[in-house]
């Protein structure tokens, strides 16, 4: 099975700080893979390397795109990778304002990623968005109110609607769940795990919340001072930890 | 000749507590098993003895120290010590199941839908998934009222009995059973004793915990001491 | 300009010491056109970039200029930088010479050039605009100047200018069609009257400044070179003669401009921009021609409309401007301006 992403020894510094250190590992199609490690770890930031929005200082990312060509995603000019983020790619936000135009309808939101690959109809175009809220549970009596006016999680299900319109065949998603509620929290995590479900997604996911990662997640990569320090399938890295660190993290967690 | 569905030779299983100034646990040692098509092998030894630990090894859920897990996968033996996840997770999701002692419950969903999904996610229609479902919780006596309601608040014995009708939707060549019947009453019992041997029947390969003599006797072939593997030293 | 016109502006940026003195309407205490020869020329390249790359914004270095922003300051720079002694300039605010912005600054550049000045659009080599392009159609040779106030089409998109700048970059432009369809989600069409985006020669996405939508058919394989500046923004860009301009539109939703159900009430034009005015205390209210040159020529061909008597008059009165642009008038104005600042 060809990886759908092929990561090789990326590394990235913050000055002298190492934030992401020789960081490999393959993605293959349909699998679901969750960063976890505590603030300041490198999580967000080998997630921006991923995602093309950060180029590291060394190593290689190779992703095979929709025609099988496999593609260094750093060779590519800005204006290819920007297009292949935007056909191909979705990248979900942790606060929704910085995924969405706050000033434009949840239509017009869920609306421009078709218009962005040439959609011209707009018939068509409302169709898709109106359809696209309804998947995301938000009333498509919503569709010409602004995001300003919806609660957190609305918010946040717009901004995944406006990321899965266009059939995304990668997703990256930071603490998706991050600013919620707790209830808020776990419908939209029963939502984002039938979608990556129905649409077949490949997803990266970086969370600080073991039990996301676990319903999210195939598998796990436990990240500490920018490194690697666990990687394995979710259920066997928080039931069987190995590494010291990351037994100090499944044993924080708070029993319910 | 039956098909050898599961070889496990070798296999050893160490914890070290790295909190806990790195004390480490040996569970077993050296130890081997083959299960076939057809066979439910009852796991025996005392609690603490290291039956679930292999059940959890077997499944991918702890990771061996050292030794071999081959699994009748597809058509081929598969090696499950040290496989991609992605491998491991493509034998659970066509050959090897696995119920547990407790649910985990995912929110919102509901009663039928978990039962439903491991169907689904091998491209059953969901109607269909469904249908079979309700027919699986209506054999297990769950109050219908329940169906439509994610299981979180059921009592114990209603979340065992949701588990075990997720493990058995699927006919999964080889099934994993840790104390199925622990919270169940003797006509629940019953039913499940019919399921593992209808299992049994249809050639699958099962590998049990059960703490009720008289389950063990009912669906058992034979019993695999896991104690003597306790290592010596 | 036509080819002799272009030849003396040359000329006259070539040697930077033209005698333009001996002109009674030219004030011999600034150089020729205000700014000074290396400023005019850095402008120019910045125009020739533009022109080069129709609808790419080109920054340049903005002067302070004696009058404020927002008042024409970006279109003052690019006339004083494209005008030669021999051009005939008109200016104009939403269609009409007379407003006050248009006549300061034709005031303008009579005091600091001494060229000659005109109302009549045939006549003009340069045509410094806000708001409008004129009715009549442009030929080869003349300069239309737009002032512009925000040069960035995508600014009320995206704010951040290094983001907008890489969208032009790589031409992603789906985006803007986010506005035309946030216009039609709310009112069932496309509101969006003036400033109105346009893709120029199938790649850069221009604002037309705020001219109306019912001029954006104009700038479409115009003859005429028409200049953009804006100088609050520091931008300049440019269509070059016989350009595609394409103004953004749905499938289901295409372009159209503005029609009115009446005519002009002096010219009886139906087929001009109208605006709306109101003749007397009354209340009374008419649609008259927006561009003042485009109603009297008309007029003065036999055409008329439906307004009489007093309504009339008072109409006529507001089209007002006699100016013939005569080298008279222009010093007796430059001498009274001396007279008030002495």
């Amino acid at each position: 099975m060809t990886p759908l992403l092929s990561v090789d020894a990326v590394t990235f510094r913050y000055g002298k700080t190492l934030a992401c250190d020789r960081i490999g590992f393959d993605l293959h199609p349909g699998e679901v893979l969750g960063i976890v490690g505590e603030s300041g770890s490198g999580k967000t930031t080998l997630l921006n390397c991923l995602a093309g929005r950060l180029q590291p200082d060394s190593g290689t990312i190779r992703y095979t795109r929709a025609n099988g060509e496999a593609v260094d995603i750093y060779r590519l000019g800005e204006a290819e990778r920007r297009f292949l983020a935007r056909t191909e790619w979705g990248f979900v936000h942790q606060t929704p304002r910085d995924g969405l135009r706050m000033g434009v309808t949840a239509g017009g939101n869920v609306g421009e990623p078709l218009m962005a690959v040439g959609n011209r109809h707009y018939e068509n175009i409302r169709h898709e968005a109106a359809s696209w809220l309804t998947k995301v549970e938000i009333d498509a009596d919503r569709i010409d109110d602004r995001p300003t006016t919806f609660s957190g999680g609305m918010q946040q299900r717009l901004q995944i609607a406006r990321n899965l319109v266009t059939g995304p065949r990668l997703v990256f998603m930071d603490e998706p769940t991050g600013g919620l509620d707790v209830s808020v929290q776990a419908r939209l995590l029963d939502l984002v795990r039938g979608l990556v479900r129905d649409l077949n997604l490949s997803a990266i996911l970086v969370t600080h919340d073991l039990a996301v990662a676990r319903l999210l997640a195939d598998r796990l990569m436990v990240m500490r001072r920018g490194r690697v320090v666990e990687h394995g399938l979710t259920d066997q890295v928080l039931d069987d930890p190995h590494d010291a660190y990351t037994q100090l993290l499944v044993s924080s967690v708070l029993q319910t | 000749m039956t098909t050898r569905m599961l070889t496990i030779s070798g296999l050893a299983k160490q914890f070290v507590l790295h909190l806990q100034a790195s004390q480490r646990i040996d569970v077993f040692q050296n130890l081997d098993l083959t299960v076939d098509a057809g066979e439910c092998v009852v796991l025996g030894g005392q609690s603490g003895s290291g039956k679930s630990t292999l059940m959890r090894a077997i499944y991918g859920n702890y990771k061996p120290t050292e030794g071999s897990i081959r699994i009748h996968h597809k058509g081929d033996p598969v090696e499950l010590v040290g496989a991609e996840p992605h491998v491991i997770l493509d034998v659970r999701r066509t050959t090897l199941g696995y119920v547990s002692q407790f649910l985990r419950v995912i929110p919102r969903v509901t009663t039928l839908d978990i039962v439903a999904e491991p169907l689904i996610a091998l491209g059953t229609p969901e109607d269909e998934a469904r249908e079979r479902a309700r027919i699986l919780l209506a054999r297990l006596n769950l109050p219908e009222a329940l169906w439509s309601l994610p299981p979180a608040t059921f009592s114990g014995g209603e979340q065992q009995r949701v588990n075990i009708a997720r493990g058995f939707i699927r006919h999964y060549p080889v099934l994993l059973l840790d104390e199925p019947t622990a919270s169940l009453d003797k006509a629940n019992r019953e039913v499940v004793i019919a399921l593992i041997n209808e299992a049994k029947a249809r050639g699958s390969a099962l590998v049990g915990i059960f703490h009720d003599q008289e389950v063990r006797d009912a669906v058992g072939t034979r019993t695999f001491d896991v104690t003597q593997y306790k290592e010596a030293a | 300009m036509n080819a002799e016109t272009q030849n003396s502006a040359r000329d006259h940026t070539n040697n930077p010491a033209p005698d333009h003195t001996n002109d009674p309407a030219h004030d011999p205490g600034y150089n020729f056109a205000y700014l000074d020869e290396q400023t005019k020329r850095m402008i120019r390249r910045g125009l020739l970039k533009a022109l080069a790359i129709p609808g790419y914004q080109v920054p340049f270095g903005s002067r302070e200029m004696p009058l404020p922003y927002g008042w024409g300051t970006g279109g003052i720079q690019v006339t004083a930088s494209v005008i030669g002694a021999d051009d005939t300039l008109k200016v104009i605010d939403q269609g009409a010479d007379d407003t006050t912005n248009a006549v300061s600054i034709r005031k303008f550049f009579r005091r600091v050039t001494g060229v000659k000045t005109t109302e009549k659009t045939a006549e003009a080599t340069v045509i410094q605009t806000r708001h409008r392009i004129p009715e009549a159609p442009l030929r080869e040779g003349q300069i239309l100047v737009y002032q512009v106030p925000i040069p960035e089409p995508l600014r009320w998109l995206e704010r951040r200018e290094s983001e907008s700048r890489k969208m032009h970059a790589y031409a992603e432009y789906g985006a803007m069609h986010v506005q035309l369809y946030e216009s039609i989600a709310r009112f069932g069409r496309i509101t969006t009257t003036y400033d109105y985006p346009v893709k120029v020669a199938d790649r850069y996405l221009m604002s037309p400044s705020p001219t109306p939508k019912f001029d954006n058919p104009k700038m479409h394989m115009n003859p005429a070179i028409q200049l953009f500046g804006a100088g609050r923004e520091k931008r300049l860009y440019a269509v070059p003669p016989y350009t595609r301009v394409e103004s953004l539109a749905f499938e289901d939703h295409p372009f159209e401009v503005q029609e009115w159900d009446d005519a002009c009430a002096l010219c009886g034009d139906d087929k001009s921009f109208l605006d709306e005015v109101v003749v007397d205390d009354a209340g009374t209210r008419m649609f008259m021609c927006s561009d003042s040159d485009h109603c009297r020529d008309r007029r003065a061909a036999g055409h008329r409309g439906g307004a009489e008597g007093a309504a009339a008059e008072a109409l006529a009165a507001m089209t007002g401007g006699t100016d013939d642009g005569s080298n008279k008038d222009r010093a007796e104005d430059w001498a009274k301006d001396r007279e008030a600042a002495q």
